[in-house]
């Protein structure tokens, strides 16, 4: 009898607690500390298991006969602070154009971490994996304040519906506001971002990169027409962020490179001359050929001594420009 | 929380200063909804006596022009905000009008001119014997409805999906949108297409069991059209001012840089054209039963052309200049082409140029430059742009 009763008892429980699934399944779904599954941003496992960020491998590009990219391997290790140096020509550009997906490449691979082939990859999922660019020449929204530029570059679900019902949480307005401040521009937040100067645009575009989070971050010329006090934040804020983030930065300013890098990488007619640090790269006699042209040629042990610098840099682009012309 | 409060507070004073779009909405909504009740009334209650009397003849005029008020939202949608300029969304207008016209004639049942229970006249006469497949339900309010908002969508999505995915922008997407709507043209002529050829659809009876023709009808239309430009407006506003709003302004301003940031664009862009295409489908219509006629001539690559000049009058880029562009033409057409109907066109052209060279911000823009010389220019905004700019 009592085992009769205890079997029923067991029954019962089962059978509530068969009734109960349901509304456990519901409540549990709407617990307000915890965000659906489907919801979470989609976190891309990347691997870099062997600290290399960034795998280029026997890039090739040709325009009209003209080889932009040439057999170019460069390896990115995480956490770097890279500067790529070469004339005008050399390929910088193109290839961050490749890396982020503007422009196809003829043959080469482009992995990100090991396992992300980017080459398959089209611009929007290319920087939702986390890859920023900033422009040669600053390219804001300038029909919207400067504020709202930013908001856009929040790192968030970037499909149609959730941008639709996007709202601002306190987190990201805090992030917004600190990006501001970093960026000097807390006073301009709601100025159309088209009427701030030359210098500002380009902190506005470096600020909409920090934003954004990303792991990589691709920095064309950051300090392209800033006044030389902007320039000393840009450096202090690129060195911040390495170690934390990855960052590549292409820049013709001599004096700029050698004071936030610790690794250069030289490119030369659309592939790798050569690497190392600003001191070994500036007494490497290939680029000092390259760089000083003829007359450097004959070895003079004082010119490897020589700083490489900006005037010596305008004169490798004129002889380049000749080149190209010939 | 100072930190919100300062973000907002400052926020607020310089957005106002600085036409932030959608402040104007409420006192726009209360000012069509308070109007067209007046009208309303003053046509049901006054006696025809009476000098504030308006006469069912003006109320179906009003009505019209509401449609196209919001057939001028659906382009401002596409090309003020987005930059995608669309000569042929008449296409859409049409379509909607088309889905209409078929439940009004399937309501005319045996009261055509052949008296055929179930086939319209225009098919008797061709010797048709049975309905057309694609004019199966449309006997149905609600499926003529759908179809009035599914098949421009429809049309929308394809195109959009196919040119925007292969990066087709600029002048060649308005040609092309312009060829879409000049095929649909020749389309909708051959009576072999079962849609009353040349003629198109007319005739109609009643709608819903109402007379077309009676004064109430006329007004319900009339209110129905204001309520739902209201309606519409409102959510285009809400869209705008969204984040998915200034996507759209950052696609517009830059799209390849919309893209390095992550924003699919082509989605942006193809759901917004569906977007505004359904909003020109249900402005066609609503347009049809008013006017009592939808034929191939709503399709022509003028009237297209037409609808982009009333938004670039009004203000592109302002719902609001939209909508009130599309008011003032039509009312200027209305009483142009009643005195020199050959010259309308000319009209309409030259008013292009003048705006395009003059007021490229259309009414609104010489609106906003009005109040801000009545205002007189804040000298401490004048500083910040000066400090902004030196700096």
């Amino acid at each position: 009898m009592s085992q009769n009763n205890a079997n029923q008892f067991s029954d019962l429980k089962r059978f509530e607690a068969k009734l109960n699934a349901p509304f456990q399944a519901i409540r549990s779904g709407l617990r307000r500390d915890q965000v659906w599954p489907f919801l979470l941003p989609d976190e891309s496992k990347v691997n870099i298991d062997k600290d290399i960020l960034l795998y280029i491998e026997g890039l090739n590009l040709s325009f009209d006969g003209f080889k932009a990219l040439n057999e170019l391997n460069l390896y990115i290790n995480k956490g770097e602070l890279r500067c790529l140096i070469g004339a005008n020509g050399a390929g910088k550009s193109t290839l961050m154009d490749v890396i982020t997906g503007k422009t196809q490449c003829d043959s080469g691979q482009v992995f990100f971490g090991q396992n992300i082939d980017l080459l398959k990859q089209d611009e929007a999922s290319i920087a939702n994996l986390g890859i920023g660019r900033k422009f040669q020449k600053p390219t804001v929204f300038e029909q919207q304040s400067v504020f709202d530029n930013l908001e856009l570059s929040l790192k968030a679900n970037k499909s149609v519906l959730p941008t639709l019902w996007a709202k601002l949480t306190p987190l990201q307005l805090d992030k917004i506001q600190h990006v501001l401040s970093i960026i000097g521009l807390s006073k301009q937040a709601y100025q159309l971002a088209g009427a701030l100067s030359h210098g500002q645009k380009q902190w506005l575009e470096i600020g909409m990169l920090l934003v954004s989070e990303p792991r990589l971050l691709l920095v064309d010329e950051p300090v392209a027409g800033m006044t030389p006090q902007e320039t000393e934040r840009t450096a202090e804020l690129l060195t911040s962020l390495a170690g934390e983030r990855t960052v590549i930065v292409v820049e013709h300013d001599m004096e700029f490179v050698r004071s936030i890098a610790n690794k250069v990488t030289v490119l030369h007619q659309g592939s790798v001359l050569a690497e190392g640090s600003m001191q070994e790269v500036q007494s490497n006699p290939e680029v000092i050929e390259v760089y000083l042209g003829e007359e450097a040629a004959t070895p003079t042990p004082p010119a490897t001594k020589k700083t490489i610098s900006a005037p010596n840099i305008s004169k490798v682009s004129l002889i380049n420009n000749k080149e190209e012309k010939a | 929380m100072t930190l919100i409060n300062t973000l907002f507070g400052q926020g607020k004073n310089k957005l106002d200063s600085r036409q932030q779009p959608g402040q104007k909405t409420l006192p726009f909504v209360a000012i069509l909804v308070i109007s067209t009740l007046l009208a309303c009334g003053a046509n049901l209650l006054l006696p025809e006596s009476s000098a504030l009397y308006v006469s069912t003849h003006t109320i179906t005029l009003l009505g019209k022009y509401l449609c196209y008020a919001m057939l001028a939202l659906a382009v401002d949608i596409i090309w003020g905000y987005c930059g995608i300029l669309s000569l042929g969304h008449g296409a859409f207008f049409a379509l909607g009008g088309y889905a209409m016209g078929m439940y009004l004639m399937r309501q005319i049942g045996d009261r055509g001119v052949y008296g055929d229970p179930v086939l319209p006249d225009f098919m008797v006469f061709l010797d048709w014997k049975t309905l057309p497949w694609f004019w199966q339900g449309m006997d149905q309010f609600w499926f003529a409805i759908l179809m009035a908002v599914v098949i421009p969508g429809l049309l929308a999505f394809i195109f959009g999906w196919l040119a925007f995915r292969s990066r087709v922008t600029g002048v060649y997407l308005s040609i092309m949108t312009q060829a879409l709507t000049y095929a649909l043209l020749l389309a909708f002529f051959r009576n072999e297409m079962g849609f009353g050829g040349n003629n198109g659809l007319t005739d109609f009876k009643e709608i819903l069991g109402f007379d077309l023709q009676a004064d109430s009808t006329r007004v319900s239309l009339f209110a129905i059209t204001a309520f739902l430009l209201a309606v519409i407006f409102i959510i285009s506003q809400y869209l705008m001012n969204s984040r998915m709003g200034k996507v759209i302004l950052a696609i517009r301003d830059g799209e390849s840089r919309a893209r390095f940031i992550g924003y699919r664009t082509e989605r942006y862009k193809v759901w917004l054209f569906v977007y505004s295409a359904i909003i020109a489908g249900i402005a066609g219509a609503l347009y049809v039963p008013q006017v009592g006629i939808i034929n191939p001539g709503e399709f022509s690559p003028i009237n297209s052309i037409e609808i982009v000049i009333w938004v670039a009058v009004g203000g592109r880029g302002t719902l609001i200049g939209a909508i009130i562009g599309a008011l003032i033409i039509n009312y200027a057409k209305t009483r142009f082409t009643a005195l020199f109907p050959e010259a309308w066109l000319f009209a309409l052209g030259g008013l292009f140029v003048l705006v395009t060279l003059y007021l490229p911000k259309g009414l609104m823009g010489l609106w906003e430059t009005i109040q801000a010389k009545i205002n007189k220019p804040v000298p401490e905004a004048k500083d910040e742009m000066k400090t902004g700019v030196s700096s």
